[in-house]
């Protein structure tokens, strides 16, 4: 594909479907409407379909439906609208079908949500931050390749910054393995067959191929998180050889701390930064390494403390840990606000290492 | 008494959960429940002759605990000693 | 009297003219309460679905209540969805496959109480797919809660004087509901309480079916069944009982059928 400039929320659909979405359901809610605007637009071209779902909830079990039909399937919104689907994306885990979940969210509030969840059952979400829209681009592609690989719900966590930002991208394809068929989807074929298929959360399977039974099938599926946590950790990280003090944060404040660790270092300060890519399973080894030597390790994050939970947990001493971030959001209470700027965050790792220093 | 029997029914009395919907069900009440009970302890129907073969029975039962036959041949009165216990 | 064996079939010349079970169903055996009528509703629809040629093209969604054991026993593909929601996930299904037969099963708890908004827009969009409804005017599953389509009157674990209007509110009637909006293509309420009404019920669902492969929009077909257990009746009393209090709030027959209209 040429060059060509393009909203995120039109190159993170474009790249989807480059992937293979072919179902979408949504309802509008700010900053992700563009997403489901650009889905109703596109999918129809692709022999999709984008349904304007009346409620979170429904759309979210529309694209269970087509997932288990055998595509490849999302929904979206953001933090309110995730809580309405949470009942929905625990089924997914349990039940075993693969769904994508965008949530282009207005702020990092959903840290907690997204990596927590508010469903039922031992279950976790692969979460997804990209730090732009090149990233972003990526991670519309690798969160159906890792939702069909593992066949379970992937949140690809974006903001209003992504959603909103324009860029120039010939969206490259990401080199991704083959993965095999699903020969578990309900295509209706199997009927009468003695084999007929079954999707469902209790695993008790059928008369005629007995399943293992809810607790044994959840205690599987549970083991499946734990393999998936074991090797599907990424994150980014720089300037950790020699680093005093540790900068980390996630989705576009990686971004912007990096710039400004980058800035800080070409003025001799021994700052690094570490930024999760994934949220779930969370780089807690890669953490722990990167922290070693470090004097002071700062969470740089839009609410009122959410990822620092995961810091304490990783890093070799929770004492070195610092909130840098806060709640801001700007007058509408939809997007982010001034503590996302360069200048700002640059001063509170200043403080917090002089602070210390003093 | 001249009887006609005309169909014939293959009772799985072991699955029969004693509901007796079979039995109000049946057009020539050739169905009364059993005095005793089954492997679980609900009594079931049993058939007298003069069945008619019509599936009645076989269409309100819950349990599906009915086949039903039709005789190529009317049995007429209880020459279907065959089947008599 | 004389009792007729009947632990074998008969060897004098005769045709088996009625099995135990549907061929679409794996086993007969089943952990319903004696006298329930979802399992009869159940025969009837896969019994359809094999007389139309559509046993290894449909897929079942199904809900949350006493029916839904059958996923384990039913011979189609299936899914046993969240409460209430299956009309959404059959959308999601259908859409994808449209030359599926997808159908939902679903309680009065589920599809009126849990699921009115998933059913009520699948209507309006005019989804092709076929919704059976299995009204027994309480949440069976539970144990015999109120559900929105108890009707006035009736004794429940929570409205043990009967349901009041004034305090609980009245019967959604889902099937005058969804006859109204555009989008549907068939209503219709059919009964398991009598061979009769049996018959005629299989023929209703045959119509269901029968509209989605037209594409004509949502067939509703709603059919009453006993719950003794949840209306603290003996078995054998379930199908009068009935008769007497949901038989009365919601009578039996067509409610719309958009091939009729078409050809008046
Ligand atoms: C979200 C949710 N809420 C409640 C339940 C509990 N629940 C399971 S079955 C059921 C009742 C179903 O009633 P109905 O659909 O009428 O089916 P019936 O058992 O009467 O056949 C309920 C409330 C559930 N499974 N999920
Ligand atoms: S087949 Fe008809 S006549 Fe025979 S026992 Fe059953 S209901 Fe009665
Ligand atoms: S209808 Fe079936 S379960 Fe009920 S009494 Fe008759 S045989 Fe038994
Ligand atoms: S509780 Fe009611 S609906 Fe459930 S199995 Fe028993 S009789 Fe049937
Ligand atoms: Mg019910």
């Amino acid at each position: 594909m040429t060059m060509r400039l393009m909203d995120g929320s039109e190159a993170i659909v474009e790249a989807a479907i480059q992937a293979g979405l072919r179902f979408y359901a949504g309802y509008p809610m700010s900053p992700a409407t563009e997403l489901l605007e650009y889905m109703a637009e596109k999918l129809p071209h692709h022999e999709g379909v984008c349904i304007n779902a009346a409620t979170e909830i429904e759309g979210i079990n529309m694209a269970l439906g087509a997932a288990a039909g055998g595509f490849r399937a999302a929904s979206g919104s953001c933090g309110q609208g995730l809580a309405l689907m949470q009942e929905a994306i625990a089924e997914a885990a349990l039940n075993e079908t693969p769904i994508v979940i965008f949530n282009m969210a207005r702020n990092q509030q959903d840290y907690f949500q997204a990596t927590r969840g508010g469903g039922w059952g031992d279950y976790r979400t692969i979460t997804l931050a990209p730090k732009d829209l090149h990233e972003a681009v990526e991670h519309a592609q690798l969160a159906f390749h890792l939702a069909d690989k593992y066949r379970v719900p992937v949140i690809f966590m974006g903001d209003n910054l992504l959603a909103r930002t324009q860029m120039g991208t010939t969206l490259p394809q990401l080199d991704l393995a083959p993965l095999p068929p699903k020969d578990w989807q309900l295509d209706g074929t199997s009927g009468g067959t003695g084999k007929s298929r079954q999707i469902w959360t209790f695993g008790c399977g059928k008369t005629n191929d007995p399943g293992p039974g809810p607790s044994k099938h959840w205690e599987r599926i549970a083991a499946k998180f734990d393999a998936i946590a074991e090797v599907e950790a990424r994150y980014e990280e720089g300037f950790t050889d020699d680093a005093e003090t540790l900068v980390v944060a996630f989705g576009s404040g990686g971004k912007f701390v990096e710039h400004v660790v980058r800035e800080m270092r070409a003025d001799g300060h021994k700052v690094g930064y570490f930024r999760p890519v994934t949220l779930w399973p969370y780089p807690g080894e890669a953490l722990e390494r990167a922290s070693q030597g470090c004097k002071r390790v700062l969470v740089f994050e839009l609410n009122a403390g959410q990822m620092i939970d995961d810091v304490r947990l990783n890093v070799h001493d929770r004492k070195l840990v610092k909130a840098i971030g806060g709640v801001s959001f700007d007058e509408s209470g939809l997007n982010l606000g001034p503590l996302m700027d360069a200048t700002v965050i640059r001063e509170r790792i200043e403080l917090a290492i002089h602070g210390a220093s003093k | 008494m001249r009887q006609v029997t005309r169909g014939t029914l293959v009772i799985d009395a072991d699955r029969c959960k004693g509901c007796e919907l079979c039995i109000v069900a049946c057009p020539p009440r050739v169905l009364t429940m059993s005095r005793t009970g089954n492997a679980t302890g609900y009594l079931y129907p049993e058939l007298a002759p003069g069945c008619t073969g019509c599936t009645a029975c076989q269409q309100v039962c819950p349990d599906f605990v009915f086949e039903v036959y039709k005789y190529h041949e009317p049995i007429v009165s209880g020459s279907d000693a065959e089947r008599m216990q | 009297m004389s009792i007729v064996m009947t632990t074998r079939p008969p060897e004098a010349p005769s045709n088996k003219v009625a099995s135990f079970k549907p061929t679409l169903l794996q086993t007969e055996e089943h952990h319903l309460c004696p006298g329930c009528g979802e399992p009869v509703a159940i025969r009837l629809v896969l019994e359809v679905i094999e007389e139309l040629g559509l046993a290894q093209k449909n897929v079942s969604i199904i809900g949350h209540g006493c029916y839904g054991s059958f996923i384990m026993t039913m011979d189609v593909d299936s899914t046993l969805c969240l409460h209430g929601r299956a009309p959404a996930v059959a959308t999601g299904l259908k859409r994808m496959r449209p030359e599926v037969a997808v159908w939902t099963l679903q309680g009065d708890g589920d599809m009126t109480s849990e699921g009115l908004a998933e059913i009520l827009h699948a209507t309006a969009r005019g989804e092709n797919i076929t919704c059976i409804l299995l009204n027994n005017g309480v949440f069976g599953d539970t144990g015999g809660q109120m559900t929105a389509s108890s009707v006035i009157g009736q004794r429940t674990k929570n409205t043990l004087e009967g349901r009041d209007a004034a305090y609980h509110g009245y019967p959604i009637v889902i099937g005058d509901m969804v006859a109204a909006m555009p989008g549907s293509a068939f209503v219709a309420r059919g009964s398991v309480h009598n061979a009769a009404s049996i018959a005629a019920t299989r023929r209703l669902i045959r119509k269901g079916f029968q509209r989605q492969m037209e594409k004509k929009g949502l067939s509703l077909v709603e059919i009453l069944t006993m719950c003794p257990t949840g209306w603290f009746v003996p078995a054998s009393g379930g199908a009068d009982y009935m008769m007497e209090s949901l038989g009365k709030t919601y009578p039996l027959g067509e409610i719309k059928d958009i091939a009729a209209t078409e050809q008046a």
